[in-house]
């Protein structure tokens, strides 16, 4: 029997690592993440969560704790946002090295300066290049699956990486919405103890990570790479015995919503992912073929799917929400590098367009995205994107 | 008091390392090895011991070591305490060991953190007095007038009292060592193995490469340095402050050799003029009333 | 939790997932080839009173079943230590013939 959980995405992300069995918990207040750390704390000194709560003095030291705990055998779980995340950095880089599967809910926020406590992708998508698998979810029951699956695809001797669970801060985290969760029995049944690809021991010592030479240091990085390859292929599965089990689904890699027969497919992440389904529909009406396409895993980067769409599409407008500086929207580089041909062909590749929205936490609208996707359907006709990178709603 | 001839014979770090001859750091971690034995798991930031374990395979250590970031032995510590908790494994020291950069410098949050957090492991800081993985810079622990690359004419301020911070803590047991006094060092120790709660041991350990002296005087210049009360042999245990045998007998200044022994030995010290070495020789003497002080207590 | 079989690569196929040293006598290789000075025991001097295996920084002085002290030359990096810290002069650093 599931039981329905009506909560904000950060309590539900808290339910998540308990139903998960985390053993070691380290982590540290930030807007607007900090109440998964006290909904935590409430489940531990409770006594319904049998978890180690490690009450870290900084992100650093949280992410530095949740290394030492799943390097020393146990499955761990943190939270954090924007300046959290970014002050993790290093750590992050060595928590992938270590190939170690801790999972990590990032409630997305704007970094600064100036402080900002609004919604965008500017803090996880700064941590792209770091060897941790990130999703996006669109609500609260997303967040809660998603937690979960992360442990399994992660755990799997494959892969051994670690996840960020990715939310929008104030839109989701802190927004009732009901989850479905399902019993105890069956999350254990599904996301079995945690069996480490290796673990400090004293009955088998070993140094872990002193200095690798140039002689073997690229093969890691080649496994590394490699355990990507394998998680892009896992994370459907997992998803779909989910859904099999529990019934809720989330897309996989990519959650498509009317791409089959679409001229025009908008292509983003997040909430603005659910918004634009109500943007489709209304543009069906007018009878304008548009169909979306929720990225919901970002890293490993879905090429194929996206390759996939591009083969009947004329156009995919990307609507992102964060900018890289001195380039343009991550998802818009993203696709045009996945689309961009390895041989000399006469087939041409659809438009890519790039459309900036909701930076800093502006609201984006289903309206926003109904006009996005008409302004992109005329260059669609016309051949030409008039603007490479268009910044939607920008004040005069 | 334990004997050298009772100590084990076993080693955990082994012969043939990258460690420079003469080093340290070395004997105390076979000194180290001999109180604590083989249940030990390791915490190593970014300092001479990420160097001294040797390349990839190999290791020079015979128990469990996690490398880690330069900022986090403390927090990484935290960690791995908290997951051997969890696992119900009672029978294993978790030893933090970080040079003095990764404690006084970089590594002071995660280190506070953890004991305030009454992290239940032994922190052990091994104090070249720079940091010395890099080529000596200077360190918050480098001493008054000391030559490194970053102080060329010399440090002009003077070493932070990092055992008597982590006593501000209020951590059950802090006590300072040094490798030439090999069975001071191993029973205090054992001592910390017994005792509940977060650790802290400081060890002053002499570096030829660093302080400029030839790699046989290691273990002199840290008996001088004991002798003319540049380093005090104490432990504080709940909060009481007490000098070991070696330096109690310093409390009366005629019994301590005067500064300029210890600091003319080294060539760190070169350009030292004897206006500095009266200061710091005044420096010593007030840090002796302290100790006075706090003994009377 | 299964034992984890840590060696030395020969091969990418050989790697554990993450870097594993392999605990190693001699991990910087025949360190003894650092010397310049040998430290000689002159036996008949030598009290065994493990002053010099103590002291060695780099545990290359075997201790004997009777306490006797035997210096390891293949490691020995011949810093002088032992020498330095013997208390009745037992030990000799002699120039290394090479």
């Amino acid at each position: 029997m599931t039981q329905t959980i009506i909560d904000t995405a950060n309590h539900i992300a808290a339910y998540a690592a308990k139903a998960a069995r985390v053993k070691v918990v380290a982590a540290y207040p930030i807007t607007p993440q900090t109440t998964i750390v006290e909904k935590i704390a409430e489940f531990v000194e409770s006594g319904e969560m049998d978890a180690e709560y490690i009450r870290v003095e900084s992100e650093h030291s949280a992410m530095a704790a949740c290394v030492g705990a799943e390097a020393a055998g146990v499955r761990t779980f943190t939270a954090t946002s924007a300046h959290g995340l970014a002050l993790m950095h290093e750590v992050l880089h060595w928590a992938a090295g270590s190939r170690l599967p801790i999972v990590m809910a990032v409630v997305n926020r704007a970094m600064g300066a100036p402080w900002s406590i609004w919604p965008d992708f500017s803090d996880s998508l700064s941590q792209r290049d770091t060897g941790w698998l990130q999703f996006y979810c669109a609500d609260n029951q997303e967040v809660f699956d998603t937690i979960i699956q992360a442990y399994k695809i992660c755990e799997d001797k494959r892969v051994l990486l670690p996840a960020m669970v990715c939310s929008e801060g104030l839109i989701l985290s802190h927004t009732f919405m009901p989850v479905k969760a399902p019993e105890q029995e069956e999350i254990d049944d599904f996301l079995p103890p945690y069996d480490p690809g290796w673990a400090l021991d004293v009955d088998n010592p070993f140094s872990h990570a002193n200095l690798v030479s140039p002689e073997w240091y690229m093969e890691f990085r080649y496994m590394i790479q490699n355990a990507m390859e394998n998680a892009k292929r896992l994370i459907p599965e997992v998803d779909r015995e989910y859904g099999r089990r529990f019934g809720f689904e989330h897309g996989g890699l990519i959650e498509k919503y009317q791409c089959e027969d679409a001229d025009l497919i908008l292509v983003t992440m997040g909430t603005m992912g659910s918004e634009a389904k109500i943007s489709v529909n209304n543009l069906r009406k007018e009878g304008l073929k548009v169909g979306l396409a929720r990225v919901r895993v970002f890293r490993p980067f879905p090429k194929e799917e996206i390759r996939k769409l591009a083969e009947n599409a004329q156009m995919l407008t990307a609507i992102d929400r964060h900018v890289s500086f001195g380039m343009e929207g991550f998802l818009a580089t993203e696709i045009k590098a996945s689309l961009y041909s390895r041989e000399k062909s006469a087939s041409d590749p659809p438009l890519v367009a790039g459309f900036l929205a909701g930076i800093g936490g502006r609201d984006v609208t289903y309206r926003d995205i109904e006009l996005i996707a008409k302004k992109s359907w005329k260059w669609m006709q016309a051949g030409k994107i008039e603007e490479e990178t268009v910044w939607w709603n920008l004040r005069e | 008091m334990v004997t050298l001839k009772e100590l084990p014979k076993e080693e955990y770090i082994l012969k043939g390392n990258p460690a420079c001859a003469g080093c340290g750091a070395t004997i105390s971690l076979r000194l180290m090895f001999k109180a604590l034995g083989r249940k030990v798991i390791m915490i190593v930031p970014a300092c001479c011991t990420t160097v001294i374990q040797g390349p990839y395979p190999y290791t020079a250590f015979k128990v469990p070591l996690l490398n880690i970031v330069f900022e986090s032995t403390g927090a990484a510590a935290s960690g791995i305490v908290a997951a051997l908790k969890k696992r119900g494994i009672e029978d294993v020291t978790v030893v933090g060991w970080a040079g003095d950069g990764g404690t006084v410098d970089i590594g002071l949050q995660s280190l506070s953190g953890a004991a305030e957090r009454e992290t239940n492991f032994i922190y052990i800081c091994y104090d070249n007095e720079a940091y010395g993985n890099t080529g000596m810079q200077r360190s918050g622990a480098t001493p008054f007038g000391a030559w490194t690359t970053t102080t060329p004419t010399g440090k002009r301020e003077h070493k932070k009292d990092m055992p008597m911070i982590m006593a501000a803590h209020g951590i059950p047991y802090v006590a300072t060592v040094i490798p030439s006094y090999p069975l001071d060092f191993i029973n205090k120790l054992r001592k910390a193995k017994q005792i509940k709660g977060t650790k802290y041991i400081h060890i002053l350990s002499p570096c030829p490469t660093g302080w400029r002296f030839p790699g046989s005087k290691t273990i002199e210049i840290g008996r001088l340095a004991v002798q003319t009360g540049m380093w005090a042999l104490y432990e504080i245990e709940n909060g009481e402050f007490k000098l070991n045998p070696p330096s109690a007998r310093l409390l009366d200044k005629s019994k301590r050799k005067p500064v300029e022994l210890y600091l003319r030995a080294q060539g760190r010290f070169r350009n030292l003029t004897d206006r500095d070495i009266a200061e710091i020789q005044q420096w010593v003497d007030e840090t002796w009333e302290k100790y006075k002080r706090l003994q009377a207590n | 939790m299964q034992k984890l079989e840590v060696k030395i690569p020969k091969s990418r196929k050989d790697l554990p997932v993450t870097p594993l040293s392999v605990p190693t006598v001699g991990s910087m290789g025949k360190t003894g080839d650092w010397r310049t000075f040998k430290p000689i025991i002159d036996y008949s001097k030598c009290t065994r009173c493990l002053l010099c295996w103590i002291y060695c920084p780099e545990g290359a002085i075997e201790r004997g079943e009777d306490d006797t002290p035997k210096i390891d030359y293949e490691y020995c990096k011949g810093c002088g230590l032992c020498a330095n810290e013997c208390p009745v002069k037992a030990i000799n650093m002699e120039r290394e013939k090479k």
